[in-house]
């Protein structure tokens, strides 16, 4: 089944809650997906610095092996700690030497990269993984997120949303790809690569592909209505955008919710109730085959 | 008045409620506050009682309904007054998908638009959109009325067989086995009552006549001597 929500805050004096509202709406949407849990946040950024979210296999892992790529000649990184996932920030000029390290390290995982995005996910209660995470507590400007109930590969961090193809991008995702072996096939000729066998990762892989040759999201997404097979409801975030696109017989559920501070986005009106002034919000469905997006100002 | 707070109550205390109504109850007005989306609202409830839901509500609001007359003050999920079987149900915002679903009788009102697949399976309810209608609306229809004051999406009607489906705005596609048919004054006289029972006067909202007609070529359910080598 799963549930996926997303919220892009249009008035910025409410960023310091984008946390705390995303995690009401994972909360809400954990018996549409009770296996595991993930998010992206869209924060804060430093210039001329790339935020890197490693994951390891424990709370004391994550920090053992960020202590051992400072060693291994990373130098100090300037880290934030989150259970099993850690955020860390690398000047523009050695990404690429701290990404080696990283791949050599077989502890660590490479989730997400990104000036301003920072990506969780781990298996659990979508409830707990978001405590777990501290998610209530962190802002932003916008965020998407999934609780999965696995149909198509198995209930591994790995399987979970949101998948993250490019910098700054991710993708979640309701439904399934009747097709992703053979774009995959494409994508993976076309130079891009992929962590899992997962067909919403191929999803997020499509756009990447399509944005690297300069599309924008919106022409992205309308691109992959002649590209991807299957049942999909898709919530994208990049660095400063935020779309919505269903499959053109809108197969799984979608329900928006705007008001002039939020565009809110969840499967079910259960998960938009718990925003503040939902009962007042435009509370519409997105029409099938058609893009919504939305871009900061 | 019985008001219920789904803030305090379970929906399935609640629903348990009006399931253990008579048909001769006094309680017949109820009001439900705060659905805030939550599923199953008011199901099969066979009480001859009003129940007012101040909000948006979730999947499968008054679904197997008979007899009661539900009134969502919101949007509705999912399934909106599926298997209905008598009675009414009016929708004052938009119904999600498959509003109606296989409903062998009753009204269903929807004041705003309903999505994809309205009146899917259709068995003889009489469903009434102010506003447009998704795609694959009417699919497989047996039986009853679909009048829709605003646009048809794609394919309507699809496979249908006997439904009457009346649209005033424009319709995106026909399905398979579905085609414009001409208005008999029979279809008239039943537009006409399907549209005073929910309220419309045919006056002021376009009368029978700004309504197009749609139902089956009847080709798809007939046997085909044509077919005969495939048996």
């Amino acid at each position: 089944m799963c549930g996926i929500v997303g919220l892009f805050l249009k008035n910025p004096g409410l960023h310091p809650e984008l946390g705390f509202h995303l995690a009401a709406m994972l909360g809400v949407m954990s018996d549409r997906g009770p296996d595991s849990a993930g998010f992206a946040v869209y924060g804060s950024s430093q210039a001329d610095h790339v935020k890197l979210t490693l994951r390891a296999a424990s709370a004391v892992e994550i920090r053992e092996a960020v202590a051992a790529l400072g060693k291994a000649g990373a130098g100090d990184l300037d880290s934030v700690f989150h259970d099993t996932h850690a955020v860390v920030s690398v000047p523009l000029a050695r990404e690429q030497e701290v990404r080696l390290l990283i791949a050599r390290d077989s502890r660590v995982t490479l989730v997400g990269v990104g000036a301003r995005m920072e990506l969780f996910k781990e298996v659990g209660l979508p409830e707990q993984v978001a405590k777990r995470f501290e998610l209530s507590g962190m802002s932003g400007t916008h965020g998407i997120g999934h609780t999965r109930m696995a149909t198509e590969s198995a209930v591994t961090t790995r399987g979970a949303h949101p998948f993250s193809t490019g910098k700054d991008q991710c993708l979640v995702h309701n439904g399934s790809l009747s097709n992703h072996c053979g774009v995959r096939r494409f994508l993976s000729r076309e130079g891009l690569t992929f962590e899992t066998d997962n067909d919403s990762e191929v999803a997020a892989g499509f756009l990447t592909w399509r944005m690297q040759q300069g599309a924008s999201l919106e022409q992205a997404l309308t691109d992959s209505l002649a590209d991807l097979d299957g049942f999909f409801t898709f919530v994208v975030g990049t660095e400063s955008g935020f779309a919505v696109l269903r499959d053109p017989i809108s197969c799984k559920p979608a329900v928006m919710a705007e008001t002039d501070d939020y565009v809110a986005f969840g499967s079910e009106y259960r998960a938009l109730a718990v925003l503040p002034n939902a009962g007042k919000a435009r509370v519409f469905e997105p029409e099938p085959a058609r893009v919504y997006a939305w871009e900061l100002r | 008045m019985r008001s219920v707070d789904l803030e305090e109550s379970s929906v399935r205390e609640l629903n348990g409620e009006l399931h253990r109504l008579t048909p001769e109850t006094n309680e017949t007005r109820w009001v439900i506050e705060h659905p805030q989306g939550k599923h199953a609202i008011a199901c099969g409830l066979d009480a001859p009682v009003t129940v007012e839901v101040k909000g948006h509500v979730g999947y499968y609001c008054a679904g197997m309904n008979k007899h009661a007359t539900i009134v969502i003050h919101g949007n509705a999920g999912v399934g909106v007054a599926e298997n209905m079987v008598s009675g009414e149900v009016r929708v004052k915002g938009d119904a999600s998908q498959a509003a109606g679903a296989t409903g062998v009788g009753g009204l269903l009102v929807i004041e705003g638009n309903a999505s994809a697949r309205c009146g899917i399976s259709m068995k003889g309810i009489d469903i009434v959109v102010k506003g447009s209608i998704g795609p694959m609306s009417a699919f497989m229809a047996q039986a009853g009325t679909l009048v829709v004051f605003g646009d048809a999406g794609e394919a309507l009607g699809d496979s249908i067989y006997e439904a009457r489906l009346f649209v005033r705005g424009s319709v995106a596609s026909l399905g398979a086995d579905c085609i414009e048919k001409p208005l008999s004054d029979e279809d008239k006289v039943i537009l006409r009552e399907v549209l005073e029972r929910a309220g419309l006067s045919a006056g002021s909202d376009g009368g029978p006549d700004g309504f197009r007609l749609y139902g089956s070529a009847r080709k798809l359910y007939h046997f085909h001597v044509d077919n005969v080598d495939a048996y």
